[in-house]
């Protein structure tokens, strides 16, 4: 696994220019955390890396996202393929109205996967990995509706997991969750990171502090500072990234 | 009298009104049916629904009316949930927004309102002549799947709009096709209302007699259709012939008829309705 490289990248929505100009490497087998303000970017920017904003209408980028060396907009690359290599977690959980098991065995259906057996021992160990298979293990076949946020929520990460990804993209994976399944959720952030690249956006600065092995800091559309998160917390090169994670503004 | 007691009284007075319009509605529904089943349901028995038609009032039944129904309403399910279905997930997920789909959608609205007499000739015209079914079932059906397809084009549409946005993401991110994503999860998730939706067209269609006299649904058919391509006849058409008769006793059967037309349209109703709250009651967004 390689670095991820974002090389001059700009995204316009119609007029509006989203992101300026952004050059960034993220280090693999680490969490990079990516704060800001609303408004500033920063979602738009996680979802360059699994191409989720190709849905948007008006939607247009220029420069380049390399991962494992490739440029991943080129006209080439298999959209699907490379959402298989880079998973992601969103805001508000949102697992399938399925059963819990499902929800973790879809990813390796639509790939044709259709035996029971390797079925089963995927959803099993993806599961574990997600430390939920022992709240759930006697309950695969009830919907995934039954289960609690912070469940929900481990349960898409489950998800995510089953389809062999190298990279995990997080969108404010804890924002909808109450403080004790939100650290659930961290413990197991820090268990993945020594399996994959995580790239999380959060609003949280005690949480950016600490999960995260670097932290970028996005103001209106820039990358402002980007550092090791010790360096970020405790000596920001920049008066705007200390303003912010003083919550001084933002 | 002050301002603030005229205010009530303009409230009051509009509480009434209302509650005048709406039992008016009602009672009307039920009078309509306490006098239909007065008539009908002395005749309504066995052997009138199996009986085929006769000169004699007494001897006449539904049988070929109630089957050739039954039959268009088979094959209309087939045309109109096949093109509308997919027409509904094409011009949702797949069609690029601009002014032409936009045209298209105003279009297909407006297509829900075109009386039905229309539709019948244009089947006349296309299906009957044109590509010369004749007055065949096929024909009949294609000529009522034209009528209920843009309802279920609507209806289509309107129940993947309310599958939520995050169900599509989900499977996106998991690397999951378009027409996987649609598939697998999005219609699976609409299905419930997609269905309702269906059912409620089709309730409407069996009652349809304009459109299917235009293209040639027969007044008297001595014999149930066995293939498409068979003449037919249908229950509405069966209760207008019955009414236009002179003799009494034709009435009586007509009322019997309607009654057994109501309980068809009702049951498709209730069906749609048991639907509907059991998916209500499975999915919470």
């Amino acid at each position: 696994m390689n670095q991820l490289i974002a090389k001059n990248v700009n995204v316009w929505y119609g007029e509006n220019h989203a992101i300026k100009d952004v050059s960034m490497v993220i280090e693999p087998y680490q969490v990079t955390a990516l704060i800001g303000p609303s408004g500033c970017g920063k979602s738009t920017f996680l979802r360059l890396f699994n191409r989720m904003n190709d849905y948007i209408d008006n939607f247009r980028m220029e420069g380049e996202i390399l991962i494992n060396e490739t440029n991943i907009y080129d006209p080439t690359v298999n959209t699907e393929a490379l959402r298989k290599k880079v998973g992601m977690v969103f805001q508000k959980p949102n697992p399938f109205p399925t059963s819990i098991y499902e929800n973790v065995a879809f990813g390796m259906k639509i790939q044709g996967m259709n035996k029971k057996s390797e079925l089963d021992e995927i959803v099993e160990t993806s599961l574990r990995k997600a430390v939920l298979w022992d709240e759930v293990k006697d309950s695969l076949k009830k919907s995934a509706f039954s289960l609690s946020g912070g469940q929900q929520q481990r349960l898409c990460i489950a998800r995510t997991l089953a389809v062999e990804p190298e990279v995990i993209l997080m969108d404010e994976p804890a924002s909808a969750l109450d403080p004790i399944s939100t650290s659930k959720l961290e413990n197991l952030i820090f268990e993945l990171k020594k399996s994959y690249t995580i790239v999380i956006v959060t609003h949280n600065m005690q949480q950016a502090g600490r999960i995260s092995d670097q932290t970028a800091f996005f103001f209106m559309g820039k990358l402002i500072e980007y550092d090791s998160t010790k360096k970020m917390f405790l000596k920001p090169t920049h008066l705007q990234t200390q303003n912010y994670i003083t919550g001084r503004f933002g | 009298m002050n301002n603030s007691t005229k205010n009530r009284l303009t409230d009051k007075a509009f509480q009434y009104f209302g509650i005048f319009n709406t039992f008016l509605g009602l009672v009307m529904l039920a009078v309509f049916i306490f006098v239909i089943m007065q008539v009908g349901l002395p005749r309504l028995n066995w052997d009138f629904i199996t009986s085929l038609p006769s000169r004699f009032p007494e001897k006449a039944g539904i049988y070929t009316a109630l089957i050739g129904t039954f039959w268009m309403l088979f094959l209309t399910i087939i045309f109109s949930v096949t093109l509308g279905v997919s027409a509904g997930i094409y011009l949702e997920e797949y069609a690029k927004k601009g002014w032409f789909s936009k045209l298209l959608e105003i279009n297909i609205s407006n297509l829900v309102g075109v009386p039905s007499v229309i539709y019948g000739i244009l089947g006349l015209a296309f299906f009957n002549r044109y590509l010369g079914l004749g007055g065949s079932l096929l024909a009949g059906s294609l000529t009522l799947s034209l009528l209920i397809i843009p309802v279920i084009i609507v209806t289509t549409r309107e129940s993947l709009k309310a599958v939520p946005k995050t169900i599509k993401e989900g499977a996106y991110a998991l690397g999951a096709t378009r027409w996987q994503t649609i598939w697998k999860q999005q219609l699976p998730a609409a299905s419930g209302s997609i269905v309702t939706g269906v059912i409620l067209a089709l309730a409407r269609a069996i009652g349809e007699a304009a459109p299917l006299i235009v293209v040639g649904a027969l007044v008297y058919v001595p014999f149930i259709p066995h293939t498409p391509m068979d003449d037919y006849t249908l229950l509405p058409i069966q209760i207008f012939n019955w009414t236009s008769r002179p003799q009494p006793e034709f009435q009586v059967n007509a009322s019997a008829g309607i009654i057994v037309l109501l309980f068809l349209t009702f049951l498709l109703n209730g069906i749609s309705i048991y639907l509907r709250n059991k998916w209500q009651k499975k999915v919470k967004w």
